[in-house]
């Protein structure tokens, strides 16, 4: 907890913070419960201590690590980031960790990597609470392009507001892929894969025709059931305007260069 | 108790969503997100009194109490009261009062023009309510009032279709919503001068 205190503050964010028991009392965590409420009461279903987390695939240093060994040698950063869900409303967060590159460099994926692969908790003699309904075919599944993964916005979060984040969250450790949909940024990380191939993404599995493999923050390429041009921030009345890739395109839109947005969505 | 006193009781019955809310509102007491708990509730109270005002005309067939038929307009208007409700958070908030961005969104999404033409639909049947229209139409006012069966199918699939995969919650409205429309079914179809 002092190492998450005393984090470098190296992004930060021009909008008011939104309050910490919005952000860990309103979230989407469908392993915990799928009401927005649900997550923060079945808490304490997710058990994190001991964590594991397995390295497969693609790389040359694969196997299994604790959480401790996974942060071992990590400088703790602070960054304030906008996070866009698909539902569209949005929050300002200030997440505590360090870059996801500099936590897979360590396993030193080879040049077949070309795609990362996530995967949530799930253990079946022991489903959480969530995970006794198949509302989604279990575990949870995310993946990135290698180039995603390594750009330096992309976050490995293990701190909310300066401390041990959340179970609701994701504890111990989840995803922040600022520019994208939040369910991207996959909470509770049991298994990172290393692939050759598009890996399978569970919303996308659930209905491909409305939530795409990349899934950037885009006004112009609705929901096919909603609107994707405005948000509600988390603590507002009224909408806003929602910005080209959740406005980090001046960083990151040179990952989709010459890519068809409408049909990558 | 005379049946006035479950008049009473009702109107302060169905009220009571409605002051909570209020209350919640300007109390801060709604939640992160409260015009999500505005319209997710105003949409569920006006679901719910639509088919409560269904389940009154089957509800006297079947217990011969005649007098809960002194309830149904009472209760139909409060479906349109809530729907009402609904249809207003969502224009002020969502879409800011701008008649542009409603009728894109009416236009482009589904289940916003489904839940539009169920609120559409409730407009003349309040309207109608009053026992003047009611002599006024005679016959066809019991014709016209069928397009609540209309509205209930419309706000089924308004709901249906903005869930992103949880069904769980929308299955005792349907069920509902499917045994009040199976038995008017079910009389038609046993009516003999249907054949005439």
């Amino acid at each position: 907890a002092d190492r998450l205190s005393g984090a470098t503050k190296t992004v930060s964010h021009n909008e008011k913070l939104t309050r910490f028991e919005d952000v860990s009392g309103y979230n989407n965590f469908y392993e915990l419960g799928t009401d927005k409420g649900d997550p923060a009461a079945n808490a304490e279903a997710l058990r994190t201590d001991p964590w594991s987390i397995s390295v497969e695939g693609e790389c040359q240093n694969p196997g299994k690590l604790t959480f401790e060994d996974l942060i071992a040698g990590q400088t703790m950063e602070e960054r304030i980031y906008k996070l866009r869900c698909v539902e569209a409303w949005s929050m300002i967060i200030p997440w505590s960790g360090f870059p996801l590159a500099s936590l897979l460099k360590k396993f030193q994926p080879t040049s077949d990597a070309k795609y990362v692969s996530f995967e949530t908790l799930y253990d079946k003699s022991r489903p959480l609470p969530g995970q006794r309904r198949n509302v989604i075919d279990w575990p949870y599944r995310e993946g990135l392009r290698m180039d995603e993964a390594m750009h330096p916005l992309t976050f490995v979060a293990v701190g909310l507001y300066g401390k041990p984040i959340p179970n609701q969250n994701g504890a111990p450790l989840r995803l922040v892929v600022p520019w994208k949909y939040g369910f991207k940024s996959i909470k509770s990380i049991v298994k990172i894969k290393f692939t050759r191939d598009q890996p399978q993404t569970s919303w996308n599995m659930l209905a491909p025709q409305e939530y795409g493999f990349y899934s950037n923050v885009n006004p112009e390429v609705d929901h096919p059931r909603w609107s994707q041009k405005r948000e509600r921030r988390i603590g507002e009345l009224f909408r806003v305007r929602t910005e080209m890739l959740n406005g980090y395109a001046p960083e990151v839109a040179e990952l989709y260069k010459g890519m068809d947005l409408q049909k990558y969505f | 108790m005379p049946f006035t006193s479950w008049r009473f009781a009702t109107f302060f019955l169905l009220l009571s969503p409605c002051v909570w809310l209020v209350y919640g509102f300007f109390s801060n007491n709604l939640g992160a997100n409260p015009v999500e708990t505005l319209t997710h509730q105003t949409g569920k109270w006006a679901f719910i009194c639509l088919l409560l005002s269904l389940a009154i005309t089957p509800a006297r067939q079947l217990t011969g109490v005649k007098k809960l038929m002194l309830l149904r307009r009472m209760v139909g208007l409060y479906a349109f009261f809530y729907a009402t409700l609904h249809f207003l958070v969502y224009w002020v908030f969502d879409q800011s009062l701008s008649v542009a961005y409603l009728w894109e969104d009416i236009s482009d999404r589904p289940y916003i023009t489904l839940g539009f033409l169920g609120w559409l639909f409730l407009l003349p049947l309040a309207i109608t309510s009053t026992q003047n229209w009611r002599k006024r139409l005679g016959k066809r006012w019991l014709t016209l009032h069928k397009l609540a069966y209309a509205v209930g199918l419309l706000a089924l699939f308004h709901y249906i279709w903005l869930i992103r995969a949880d069904y769980r919650e929308v299955v005792p409205y349907a069920l509902a919503l499917c045994a009040l429309l199976g038995y008017r079914l079910f009389r038609w179809l046993k009516t003999p001068q249907r054949a005439a």
